[in-house]
C-alpha cells in the first residue's frame, strides 16, 4: 500500500472581492460579491514509502492546500486522499500520531517559555517513551546544533533557530511522514544549507516519508529526486527535476567562443542571440537543431572552445508558470465571455 | 488514562510557567486586583448615605459591601479575561492548526491553561483580598449554615465551569466570523448588567427579573453571592444548583459542538 493515495482531490473557496475604495467598503455592508477560487482541482498522486517529493509552483497555485488537506487542517470539497491508510480529516488520533506538519512558525512551540518546555509537552501529548525521546531529542539536537538555546524562551531566538525547535518538535515523536512548507523561507543561506543537510541526513537514515513544498531551487535540486509541479491547482509534471527541463524547455544554450575578435555578424540565424561579450557569445538555439547549429558553427567559424548547456532550471520553471497563468486567463476571459455571450442570447429570446 | 493524566499535568504546569514568564505584569495584576472592591464599597456606602433608607430590596448596607466582596470571588472563579478573544485570534491567525494536528483537544487544553493561570495569579492575589475581607469582616454576620457553605462551594467550582465554556463557544464563533469583538461587546454588556456584577439582582423590575432568573448569567456572579447571604430559600436552593448544573452542561456540549463544526468549515487561514 502507498503511503500516500490521492484521488481526484478537490478544494473550492468561496472569497469575498471588496472593490476599492471608501464607498464600496459602506457598499460592502449591504451587499458582497464573492468569487470561488479553485484551489486544488481534482489531484491524483501516489507517494511510497521513503519518497521525498518536492511540491513545486506559482503562488496561488495550491501547493500549500494539498498539504493541509492531507494534514487534516482542512476538508476538501470532494475527492479522496489517504495517508498510512487514515482519511486525513477524519483526524484519527493514531494517525496524528504517526505524522508532522511544519508549517510557518509558532505552531508548536510556547511563544514564553524555552523550547524544551514545548518538547517535554510533545513527549506526553505524542506518548513518547523517555528513554526514546531522551535518545531522539539529543540527536535532533545535536544534528541541529541547538544544545545552548535549549533554556532560551522561544520569542527570543532567531528565525533560524525558531525553525531548527519547529523540525525538531516535529520529529520529536518519529513521525513516518513529514510534510514542510516552505521550511527555509526568509532563512540566510548558512541557515537553509544547515537546514538542508539536516533534512537529507535525517530522511536518509530513518526513511521517513517527506512532502516538501519550495520556491527554491536549491533546496528541491539538493533534497529531491521527485518534483511534483503543481499550477492553477493541477498537477503539470509529476517526475524528476532534469525532466522538468527535457519536458517543458524547447531550446538549449550554445556558448561560443570564437577564435579572433571579430564576432560574426550573422548569429541570429542560429536562434536568439542570449549574449554577446566578444569573444563569446551565448545563443538559445531550438532543440531540434542544435546538432545541425553546432556542425554548421563548428565548419564555419573558427572556434576556441564551444559549449551546449541546458537552460537554468529556474528560467524553465518560471516559463512554464507564466505559461500557465496565460492559459489560465485565456480560460477565464473565454468563460466570461462565453457567459456574456450566453446572457445576450437569453435576453434577446 | 494515566497517559491523560500525565498531558493534563504537564500542560497545567506549563500554563502555570507561562503565567509567570513576565514578571511585572504578575506583581502588578496580582497584587492590584482588589481594587475594584474598594471603589464598590465607596460607591455604596455614597448610596446609602444620601438615600436615607436603611435597606435596599432586603439588602442592608452592611448586605451590599458583602454582596461585593462575594461577587468578586464569584467573578475571581468565572471570569476569563481574553478566553473568547485568543480562541477567535487563533483561528484568524492560523495559530488553530496545532490542535488539528497534534493529538490534543482545544477546549481540554484551552481549560486546563484556564485553571493553570488562574491559581498561580489567585494564590498570589489571595493576600491583598484575604486583607480586604479581614478589614471588612464586620459586614458579614458570621458564616452561612453547612449546607449553604456546601452550595456556595460547588457554585465556584460551577461558576468556573459555566463562564468558561460560554466565552470558549463565544470564541469559537470565531469560525463563522473571524472578528467576535462585537459579539463580546454585546455579551459583556448583558454580563454587566445581568451577572449581578453592579448589583443585586433584586433590584430589576418584573418582568426582567423572572426573565434572568432563568438565564445562566447570573450564576457569574449574583448566585454564588446570594447562596453565601442566604438570599436564595431553602426550598429553592438545590433547584436553582440543578438550573446552574444544566446551563454548566448545556454550554459544554455547544461548545464541543462549535469546535467541530468549526474544524469542519475551517479554511486554513493565516497561511
Amino acid at each position: 500500500m502507498s503511503v500516500i493515495e490521492i484521488r481526484g482531490l478537490r478544494k473550492s473557496y468561496r472569497v469575498y472581492q471588496k472593490k476599492e475604495g471608501l464607498l464600496a467598503s459602506f457598499s460592502g455592508l449591504f451587499h458582497r460579491e464573492y468569487r470561488e477560487v479553485n484551489a486544488v482541482k481534482g489531484i491524483d498522486l501516489t507517494v511510497e514509502k521513503g519518497e521525498f517529493v518536492a511540491f513545486l509552483g506559482p503562488n496561488g497555485a495550491g501547493k500549500t492546500t494539498t498539504l493541509k488537506l492531507l494534514s487534516g487542517v482542512i476538508t476538501p470539497t470532494s475527492g479522496e486522499a489517504k495517508v498510512l491508510g487514515y482519511v486525513p480529516w477524519e483526524r484519527d488520533n493514531d494517525y496524528r500520531r504517526r505524522f508532522a506538519l511544519v508549517m510557518g512558525q509558532k505552531n508548536q512551540l510556547w511563544w514564553d517559555l524555552p523550547a524544551q518546555e514545548s518538547f517535554q509537552l510533545h513527549q506526553k501529548i505524542y506518548r513518547i517513551d523517555p528513554a526514546a525521546f531522551k535518545q531522539t531529542k539529543d540527536e535532533l539536537v545535536d544534528l541541529l546544533g541547538v544544545s545552548k538555546l535549549l533554556g532560551q524562551p522561544v520569542r527570543e531566538l532567531s528565525l533560524g533557530e525558531r525553525m531548527k525547535m519547529e523540525l525538531i518538535a516535529a520529529l520529536l515523536h518519529s513521525p513516518e511522514v513529514l510534510f514542510l512548507d516552505e521550511p527555509t523561507i526568509g532563512l540566510d543561506v548558512v541557515a537553509q544549507h544547515n537546514i538542508q543537510k539536516f533534512l537529507k541526513h535525517y530522511q536518509q537514515v530513518r526513511g521517513i516519508t517527506i512532502l516538501l513544498t519550495s520556491h527554491y531551487m536549491k533546496d528541491i535540486a539538493a533534497l529531491c529526486k521527485r518534483v511534483v509541479i503543481i499550477a492553477g491547482g493541477e498537477i503539470v509534471h509529476d517526475g524528476s527535476l532534469e525532466g522538468v527541463i527535457d519536458r517543458f524547455s524547447d531550446y538549449k544554450i550554445l556558448t561560443v567562443d570564437f577564435a579572433d575578435d571579430r564576432m560574426p555578424s550573422d548569429l541570429a540565424r542560429f536562434g536568439e542571440i542570449r549574449e554577446i561579450a566578444p569573444p563569446r557569445a551565448k545563443i538559445e538555439v531550438d532543440r531540434s537543431q542544435i546538432a545541425n547549429v553546432l556542425t554548421n558553427v563548428l565548419a564555419n567559424y573558427s572556434i576556441l572552445d564551444v559549449s551546449v548547456e541546458d537552460p537554468p532550471l529556474e528560467e524553465v520553471i518560471a516559463s512554464l508558470f507564466a505559461l500557465t497563468e496565460k492559459q489560465q486567463n485565456e480560460s477565464k476571459d473565454s468563460n466570461i465571455a462565453a457567459t456574456a455571450a450566453n446572457v445576450a442570447a437569453a435576453s434577446k429570446n | 488514562m494515566l497517559a491523560r493524566a500525565q498531558i493534563w499535568w504537564t500542560i497545567f504546569t506549563m500554563c502555570v510557567a507561562e503565567r509567570l514568564a513576565y514578571r511585572g505584569d504578575f506583581v502588578l495584576g496580582t497584587t492590584m486586583r482588589f481594587l475594584p472592591m474598594i471603589t464598590q464599597i465607596f460607591l455604596w456606602t455614597a448610596v446609602f448615605a444620601s438615600s436615607g433608607n436603611g435597606t435596599l430590596v432586603g439588602f442592608t448596607r452592611n448586605d451590599i459591601v458583602a454582596y461585593y466582596l462575594l461577587t468578586m470571588v464569584a467573578r475571581a472563579f468565572s471570569s476569563m479575561p481574553g478566553l473568547a478573544s485568543g480562541i477567535a485570534r487563533q483561528i484568524r491567525d492560523g495559530e488553530i492548526k496545532k490542535f488539528l494536528i497534534q493529538p490534543i483537544d482545544l477546549i481540554g487544553f484551552s481549560l486546563l491553561a484556564r485553571m493553570g493561570h488562574k491559581l498561580v495569579y489567585y494564590g498570589v492575589a489571595i493576600g491583598p483580598f484575604a486583607l480586604v475581607f479581614y478589614l471588612c469582616r464586620d459586614y458579614f454576620s458570621g458564616w452561612p449554615p453547612a449546607e449553604y457553605l456546601a452550595a456556595f462551594l460547588i457554585s465556584l467550582v460551577l461558576s468556573f465551569l459555566l463562564g468558561f465554556f460560554l466565552e470558549a463557544s463565544l470564541g469559537l464563533a470565531g469560525f463563522w466570523t473571524l472578528e467576535i469583538s462585537s459579539l463580546l461587546f454585546v455579551y459583556m454588556l448583558f454580563n454587566f448588567f445581568f451577572s449581578g456584577h453592579m448589583f443585586p439582582l433584586e433590584i430589576l423590575p418584573e418582568p426582567w427579573r423572572t426573565w434572568v432568573g432563568w438565564m445562566p448569567l447570573k450564576y457569574l456572579a449574583y448566585f454564588p453571592a446570594a447562596v453565601f447571604l442566604q438570599k436564595i430559600p431553602p426550598e429553592q436552593l438545590w433547584q436553582e444548583m440543578a438550573l446552574m448544573g444544566v446551563w454548566t452542561l448545556f454550554f459544554f456540549f455547544l461548545s464541543r459542538r462549535l469546535m467541530h463544526a468549526g474544524f469542519r468549515r475551517y479554511s486554513g487561514y493565516g497561511g
